[in-house]
């Protein structure tokens, strides 16, 4: 609760939350299929029609209701997001503590296999990964979770290695704690908050990740809906259907920016020391 | 040990890494390279053929045999043969690399030259509404992808003024210099407009930093001018922090570039790359993912070393 009036109270993070707690309920109710029309179903009398009171967003080529087709597609978009980032989450809180508990050589093993997966650009290490595994929703995820865990493991191994020399660490060694004790309780305890800035602002890049790999016509495949292969579709009716691509556009766009001021307002909120220069 | 030799000495053993990686992960694409390279006609083949194609190809080995063979050919120049080229894959990789760098550079000139100004205004003007206006253009450029902001570039041209982007041949920089700044200046601009922003914010950031250390205080209270202050003595040490994201985010242009080439049909590296993912030609993903991900780890380098002489403390701390 405290959290949640601190991001209302940072001007920031008000105007992040509220587009991020809206795009939530459209991304559920696009999961749940309460959408006006079935996103997939073809109306075909009804193609290409611009935005008007029936279809508030008009409809595209197959005569598919774009509003409904962006709801489902904002919650393809969320989903693959939010599972990659978890996956991210988990595997680098896991590595990163892991590296800085058992320390010498587990820690180099670790990090060198980090690096290696940090020697590609983001979008060539996931191209890759869909190259193996073929498109689809769930290669997506594990695509943008391997490229985002080792931003993880950096994040938590670092301050979980100061933390692991401090003195309450072995303080709770000469109380007898085991180790799955203190490194749960002690180190991951004391690292939620810069994961918790870690996760909104991958969010982002997941989503951003997601609809790129989408437009490429690798991630999500038709006829689901996807933002970003929504958007690529609307590249040839550009001139005659430009809500084709306006609205997608803005989606993506708006959704990212909406994780990145909360990502930009918890660090505040969270790190005081990141307080002084507010970007 | 220091930072820099530390940096130095696991380089090759990263970079044996990416290999692996980088093999392995091909291998593990599901069907056999003889059917990805013969289609259908694949099926014509008796298995005596198919033995004898995989014993000429090596493909019979084991993997360590393979990725020996292979690595040993990439320290020779030998990348092997593209099969949708019919040519060696470091020759096309070569032909696409200029166009893709080319636009990198230009993106990445476009965001500095319009992202630090843009910051340090923003940071001489603090808490002002000019750099409240600043802070909110760049925010939203830093959440706008470059295939929106691409698409609406298009849009806006094509609708608004009844013009296309400069497309068709493309024409290299040594060639006709106008025609190919005129092909690539809208790429640039969609590439590099995220970078701007982020440089901006950094830059901001860092100078705003930097103006509340005590050395400026000091420089102010023996009456430097105000330009003097900024010029002098802050931005050379806001510059830190910009050094380090602009080499971060070249090698990211170098791996963005795949969309914007598609969007824009420019005949770069990163379009190729697509290109061959679609097609099946595995010698040329292959060999233009090591390529890319050697050049990325190359400029990541070349980072830290500007990093450290910018800033010596690092030489003899921790990273």
């Amino acid at each position: 609760m405290r959290i949640l009036r601190a991001i209302f109270g940072h001007g920031s993070g008000r105007i992040g939350g509220v587009i991020v707690g809206v795009y939530l309920l459209v991304a559920i109710l696009g999961m749940l299929g309460l959408t006006p029309h079935n996103p997939i179903t073809q109306f075909r009398v009804d193609r290409l029609h611009a935005p008007n009171s029936a279809y508030w967003m008009g409809t595209d080529l197959f005569g598919r209701d774009v509003a409904s087709r962006l709801m489902a597609g904002i919650g393809q978009s969320f989903t693959v997001a939010f599972f990659s980032v978890a996956f991210a989450t988990l595997a680098g809180t896991v590595l990163g503590l892991a590296a800085a508990w058992l320390g010498s050589r587990w820690d180099g093993i670790v990090m060198r296999i980090m690096d290696v997966l940090l020697a590609f650009p983001a979008i060539l290490l996931a191209l890759l990964i869909v190259t193996v595994a073929g498109p689809g929703t769930w290669t997506s995820i594990v695509a943008i979770g391997i490229v985002y865990t080792p931003i993880f493991t950096r994040v938590v191994r670092g301050p979980a290695l100061s933390l692991k020399a401090r003195e309450f660490v072995d303080a709770a060694r000469t109380f007898g704690s085991s180790s799955s004790y203190i490194v749960t309780r002690h180190l991951l305890l004391n690292l939620v908050a810069p994961l918790t800035v870690q996760v909104t602002l991958a969010l982002a890049w997941s989503l951003l990740t997601e609809a790129g790999l989408s437009f490429l016509g690798l991630g999500t495949q038709p006829p689901a809906a996807s933002l970003g292969l929504m958007l690529s579709d609307s590249r040839n009716l550009m001139e005659t259907a430009p809500w084709l691509m306006i609205f997608p556009g803005l989606a993506i766009m708006i959704s990212i920016l909406g994780f990145n001021l909360l990502g930009d307002a918890l660090r505040d909120i969270l790190d005081p020391r990141m307080r002084r220069a507010p970007a | 040990m220091n930072y820099l030799m530390r940096r130095l000495a696991t380089f090759p053993l990263v970079l044996l890494g990416v290999s692996i990686l980088v093999f392995v992960a091909i291998r593990m694409v599901p069907g056999d390279s003889i059917t990805a390279m013969l289609g259908t006609e694949a099926g014509l083949l008796t298995p005596a053929q198919r033995d004898s194609l995989a014993a000429y190809f090596g493909i019979d080995q084991p993997w360590f045999v393979q990725y020996w063979r292979w690595i040993g050919g990439i320290l020779h120049g030998n990348f092997g043969i593209s099969v949708t080229y019919g040519r060696p894959v470091l020759d096309v990789i070569l032909e696409r690399f200029p166009l893709t760098l080319e636009l990198a550079v230009l993106s990445m000139i476009i965001a500095l030259a319009v992202g630090m100004p843009a910051g340090i205004f923003a940071a001489t003007h603090n808490e002002k509404l000019s750099d409240l206006g600043v802070r909110i253009v760049a925010m939203i450029g830093q959440s706008t992808p470059s295939f929106v902001l691409g698409l609406l570039i298009i849009y806006t041209l094509s609708a608004g003024f009844g013009l296309l982007p400069a497309m068709g041949e493309f024409a290299p920089l040594w060639q006709d210099p106008l025609r190919n700044l005129s092909q690539l200046i809208l790429p640039a601009i969609t590439l590099g407009f995220a970078f701007a922003a982020s440089v901006t914010r950094i830059s901001r950031s860092a100078m705003l930093d930097v103006l509340s250390d005590d050395y400026v205080r000091t420089a102010r209270s023996k009456g430097a001018s105000a330009r003097s202050v900024i010029w002098r003595h802050a931005l050379p040490n806001a510059l830190i922090p910009v050094v380090t994201l602009s080499g971060i985010e070249f090698g990211y242009l170098l791996g963005g570039a795949v969309i914007v080439e598609q969007i824009y049909a420019l005949p770069g590296l990163g379009r190729m790359v697509l290109d061959a993912i679609q097609q099946r030609d595995y010698a040329l993903v292959q060999g233009s993912v090591l390529f890319i991900a050697f050049n990325f780890m190359i400029i990541n380098l070349l980072v830290d070393l500007a990093y450290v002489g910018l800033d010596p403390r690092i030489r003899l701390g921790e990273p």
